[in-house]
């Protein structure tokens, strides 16, 4: 009988917010403001923005990730502080200052569990999606980096100093399960989770190469991916370390940026191999498919982070190159890749392109602009 | 890309015997793209704390040489193709003296 009551509970409120007004957040995303440490809410059909939440902490390099319902943003800043966001009544439902200097966080398939990944002191921790509480606390003795969630109420990060990759089951009562993986290679310095959750791909710093973990097997083996792709030429200094999240699928392969070196990787999604290079105007720092993967755009390192340049991916071609503005950082894409939104740091502005004829669709006031993420995400593993 | 024309108007600048520095742009570069890895506020990411108390055992010439030459074997970048001696040893003492917030 509890359901029914609480059913009646849930119909009586909903009738009067229905009532005072239905707020549909399908559309909407948010905007780091990396200096101000707010967040610009906006909404990707009007393309405009709707309103500044403010009192995040230091957002450098922030992210964030959505609840299921699309409702609340869980943002992970750089002074350690992870704060909810209800984007519905536009303010901020709780904050918590977690850690010392975090760089990125997951929450879990079921929406319950939001984890933080830290740099220092080292590990990961993971908390109630609802009041923020801490669950449980990983300490891995290293940065660690590279935090999805995968199916099955699992979390995957990997450490820098140490090269461990360790899977955490929360799925169990209790204290987390952990699986740990040696020997994923030198310095991984970001990781990624395919879409179906079963790829987790760690790039290096330390060496040349990525390193790969089958998820659907019980006890998964590092895989080298791409070992020697670098051999025999003089890597360059990289300036800004390339980020995997958001990296692309396209159809039968994946393409990555390359570390040190000017280039796109091609590879096969079933048998990682290496199926294409494509040379860019810089060292990219993402690349991200067009959600059908026809198309590829990647952004670059300083001093080159003006530009983008797109690529075909039936022909693995730059088909075009332009610069939005200085201090490009980050793209996201409409859910159905019609648009693209940029982030333009330097200009204080985010730009919306039209991705099929590359117009520039309309230009947004935001301050010190750096991630875009729309709600969208909230349905996606990995993101 | 505004920080980066006045950085390379600067190396022109130098290279013709007439070194101008530009702080505004210095300091931003510090802040933003040391930043990257450094943390916004130097305290450190996946580079360590940079901030004065932190590195206050160097002296200002090796400083400078860090930044020019990086770290060889880490993910600290030499700085010398993108700038001057010169604003080198301007962000090593700007490190040093700490109103770095
Ligand atoms: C791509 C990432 C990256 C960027 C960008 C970067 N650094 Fe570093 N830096 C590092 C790392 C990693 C280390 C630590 C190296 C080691 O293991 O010793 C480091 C070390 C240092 C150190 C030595 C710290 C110590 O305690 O010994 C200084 C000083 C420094 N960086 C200054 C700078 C300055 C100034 C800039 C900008 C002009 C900069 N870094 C940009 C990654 C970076």
């Amino acid at each position: 009988m509890k359901t029914l009551i609480s059913t009646f509970a849930l119909a009586a409120t909903l009738g009067t917010t229905a009532i005072a007004e239905t707020i549909a957040t399908g559309d909407l995303g948010l905007i780091i403001e990396r200096a101000k440490g707010s967040v610009l809410l906006i909404d990707q059909s009007e393309r405009a923005s709707l309103a500044r939440i403010e009192g995040l902490g230091d957002l450098s390099h922030a992210s964030m990730v959505y609840s299921p319902d699309e409702r609340f943003a869980y943002v992970f800043g750089r002074d350690g502080g992870l704060t909810k966001v209800d984007i519905v009544e536009r303010k901020i439902a709780n904050r918590v200052v977690q850690g010392g200097n975090s760089i990125g966080g997951a929450i879990s398939d079921d929406g319950k569990l939001v984890a933080v990944s830290n740099y220092k002191p080292g590990g990961v921790r993971v908390f109630d999606a609802d009041t923020l509480e801490m669950v449980a606390d990983i300490p891995t003795g290293s940065k660690t980096i590279g935090l999805v969630d995968a199916p099955g109420r699992r979390f995957v990060f990997t450490m820098w100093d140490t090269g461990e990759t360790w899977i955490a089951d929360m799925s169990g009562e209790g204290a987390p399960a952990i699986t740990k993986i040696p020997e994923m290679g030198e310095n991984p310095y970001d990781a990624l989770v395919t879409g179906n959750g079963r790829t987790y791909i760690t790039g290096l710093f330390g060496e040349d190469g990525l390193t790969a973990l089958d998820l659907w097997q019980d006890n998964p083996k590092p895989i080298r991916v791409l070992p020697n792709y670098g051999r025999g030429q003089k890597d360059m200094p990289v300036y800004k370390m390339p980020h995997l999240e958001g990296w692309a699928l396209t159809g039968a392969e994946f393409v990555l940026p390359a570390v040190g070196h000017h280039e796109v990787l091609w590879i096969d999604a079933n048998t990682l191999e290496e199926t294409g290079r494509t040379k860019t105007y810089s060292q990219p720092v993402f690349a991200m498919a067009r959600p059908d993967g026809r198309q590829v755009w990647v952004n670059f390192a300083h001093p080159k982070n003006d530009t983008i340049q797109v690529i075909d991916t039936v022909s693995k071609e730059i088909i075009h190159e332009f610069k939005p503005g200085p201090a490009v950082l980050h793209m996201e894409f409409t859910s159905r890749g019609h648009e693209i939104w940029v982030s333009v740091r330097d200009e204080n502005k985010v730009k919306v392109y039209d991705t099929h004829t590359f117009d520039l669709l309309r230009e947004i006031e935001a301050d010190s602009p750096s991630g875009i993420f729309f709600t969208a995400r909230a349905h996606r593993t990995g993101l | 890309m505004r920080n980066l024309l006045a950085l390379l108007l600067l190396t022109g600048a130098a290279h013709s015997g007439e070194p101008a520095l530009d702080p505004t742009a210095l300091t931003r570069l510090v802040h933003q793209d040391c930043g990257s890895c450094h943390g916004l506020t130097l305290k450190g990411g996946l580079g360590p704390d940079i901030r004065p108390e932190t590195i206050e055992h160097y002296d200002a010439e090796v400083l400078t040489t860090v930044i020019l030459d990086g770290i060889p074997d880490t993910a600290m970048p030499p700085w010398r193709p993108l700038i001057t001696e010169k604003e080198a040893a301007w962000i090593a003492d700007y490190l040093l003296k700490g109103d770095t917030q």
